[in-house]
């Protein structure tokens, strides 16, 4: 079983301009940020909460607080997997309550990546609102969500794996498909 | 790696890693007692006993609320029941336990190595809650968080331990924790308490007698309470006690100023601890206790909330899972 690269989906450029262009719906969507926080989901879902967060503020002039959620606790695969999975920590440093929250994340697949972090959200109190914001859909949703922000949406196969390439973590920057052949 | 760690049964045999990796686990947990909602759903369906055949309050009410508050159901083993008044075997015990299918197994027991008894002979994942005079796993690795927080970092402090070191499975578990972390003990209490052979659990050990010897240049000071349930005749008069070994805030003085206080609970202010510094801003008892509900969730988390070791991966199947 070897991993394949069948194409690149995002060059560097184009994750900068999806980054720009998203980033601008968000403020527009939430009437100029008001009430707006970021949530980013670990890992890469947090480098991309803070390039969002500083693009707003160069056009919006607006500081949106930025928090990272790391949903572990919440999976819903925990009693199935072997050994447990590292914890990480959680750094939400304003109040929830009455606030308009938009998750991060690289991809949406499941959906339930999501539903954990609404869960995790819904522990430090009341959000008004909670929006879903990504950078690559994929497809195979098995709950019902939907991301409000979406960077872009991919047809893919159930053996296929979308790998986001982040500089922060990965040393690189491009959306790459990728499948498993035998 | 502590992920393929099965029980906890003592500290001796945990390698620096293993330690660190409970303390950094320990963590997230600790953050997360600042939610308003402080309930988890990731332990759902699981039970953990709690086979307490020795008397405790701190420590029992510590790891059920853990368990609990990842979301678990508890069993409630408590040392005055009538089964263990009725003369039934430590093995009968746990077995009956056992046929109700719980996930994981805390034991407390006056015996030393019961819990690895158990341990061999059970196929759920064992934590030792404290055995005989042997060692307190969840204790010391509490005790070392809080140093870590305190004092920044877990390496290479002038640690004095004061009391009954014999008895103390308090003082076994931290020495042989902090001695995996370049710590320099210093053991004191009346002579008969605190014998030549404790030199040898770790390297970096010295004894002494006098309290102002002791704590002169302390970075922490741990003190035990004196054990009077646990020897027959008190091998000092509580006067004299107090006179020669009682923690008073003039003797505190000598260590570093930046010093810490610790103890395992419970205090008898005015025996070996002076009110004042049992309540003084050197004093972490009480984060001692805060840490020790993180410490506990994190190996409740990790030892009780695996699956079978020869469970599958499916998780490895999922290709864009949070990692």
């Amino acid at each position: 079983m070897r991993i394949v690269e069948k194409r690149q989906l995002l060059s560097g450029e184009e994750i900068d301009r999806t980054i720009q262009r998203v980033a601008h719906e968000i403020v527009e969507k939430t009437g100029g940020a008001k009430d707006l926080a970021l949530v980013g989901i670990r890992r890469r879902g947090v480098p991309l909460s803070e390039r969002l967060a500083k693009t707003i503020r160069a056009f919006a002039h607006v500081d949106v607080p930025i928090g990272t959620l790391d949903i572990t606790l919440y999976r819903d695969d925990l009693s199935t997997i072997g050994p447990q999975p590292v914890v990480q920590s959680t750094h939400i440093d304003f109040a929830v309550d009455d606030r308009d929250l938009v998750i991060v994340d690289d991809v949406l697949y499941t959906g339930r990546t999501t539903r954990a972090a609404i869960n995790g959200l819904f522990d430090l109190g009341r959000p008004r609102r909670i929006m879903l914001c990504v950078l690559i859909d994929r497809g195979h949703r098995e709950l019902p969500v939907e991301a409000t922000f979406i960077g872009r949406t991919v047809d893919t196969t159930d053996t296929e794996i979308v790998e986001v390439r982040l500089r922060e973590i990965d040393g690189e920057e491009r959306v790459v498909l990728v499948d498993r052949v035998p | 790696m502590l992920q393929r760690l099965q029980h906890l049964l003592g500290i001796e045999s945990l390698t620096h890693e293993q330690i660190t990796f409970i303390l950094d686990q320990a963590k997230p947990f600790q953050e997360f007692h600042r939610y308003p909602l402080k309930k988890l759903a990731t332990l759902r369906g699981k039970t953990v006993a709690l086979a307490f055949f020795e008397n405790s309050t701190r420590t029992r009410i510590s790891f059920g609320t853990a368990a609990a508050r990842l979301g678990a159901d508890t069993m409630n083993l408590q040392a005055e029941s009538s089964s263990l008044k009725k003369g039934e075997s430590l093995l009968d015990t746990v077995h009956t336990l056992e046929a109700m299918r719980p996930d994981g197994i805390v034991i407390r027991h006056s015996s030393s190595g019961a819990p690895e008894m158990v341990a061999q002979r059970s196929g759920i994942p064992v934590i030792n809650a404290g055995d005989g005079t042997h060692e307190h796993p969840s204790q010391a690795l509490l005790d070392a968080l809080t140093i870590r927080d305190r004092k920044g970092k877990l390496d290479g402090w002038n640690v004095t331990i004061v009391g009954d070191i014999l008895h103390s499975r308090v003082a076994r578990s931290n020495i042989h924790l902090l001695s995996k972390f370049g710590t320099r003990f210093t053991l004191c209490g009346p002579a008969m308490w605190v014998p030549r052979e404790a030199e040898s659990l770790a390297p970096n050990i010295r004894r002494t007698g006098r309290i102002e010897e002791a704590v002169d240049g302390a970075d922490v000071v741990m003190v035990l309470r004196v054990q009077t349930e646990r020897i027959h005749e008190p091998a000092l008069a509580p006067e004299e006690y107090i006179l020669r070994y009682q923690l008073t805030p003039a003797r505190l003085r000598l260590a570093k100023p930046d010093a810490i206080v610790m103890h395992p609970g419970p205090m008898i202010r005015g025996l070996e601890i002076d009110p004042a510094v049992a309540d003084g801003p050197q004093s972490c008892v009480l984060e001692q206790v805060s840490n020790g509900l993180a410490v506990r969730m994190a190996l409740l988390y990790h030892l009780v909330g695996r699956a079978p070791i020869d469970a599958p991966h499916p998780a490895k199947e999922r290709s864009n899972a949070a990692d």
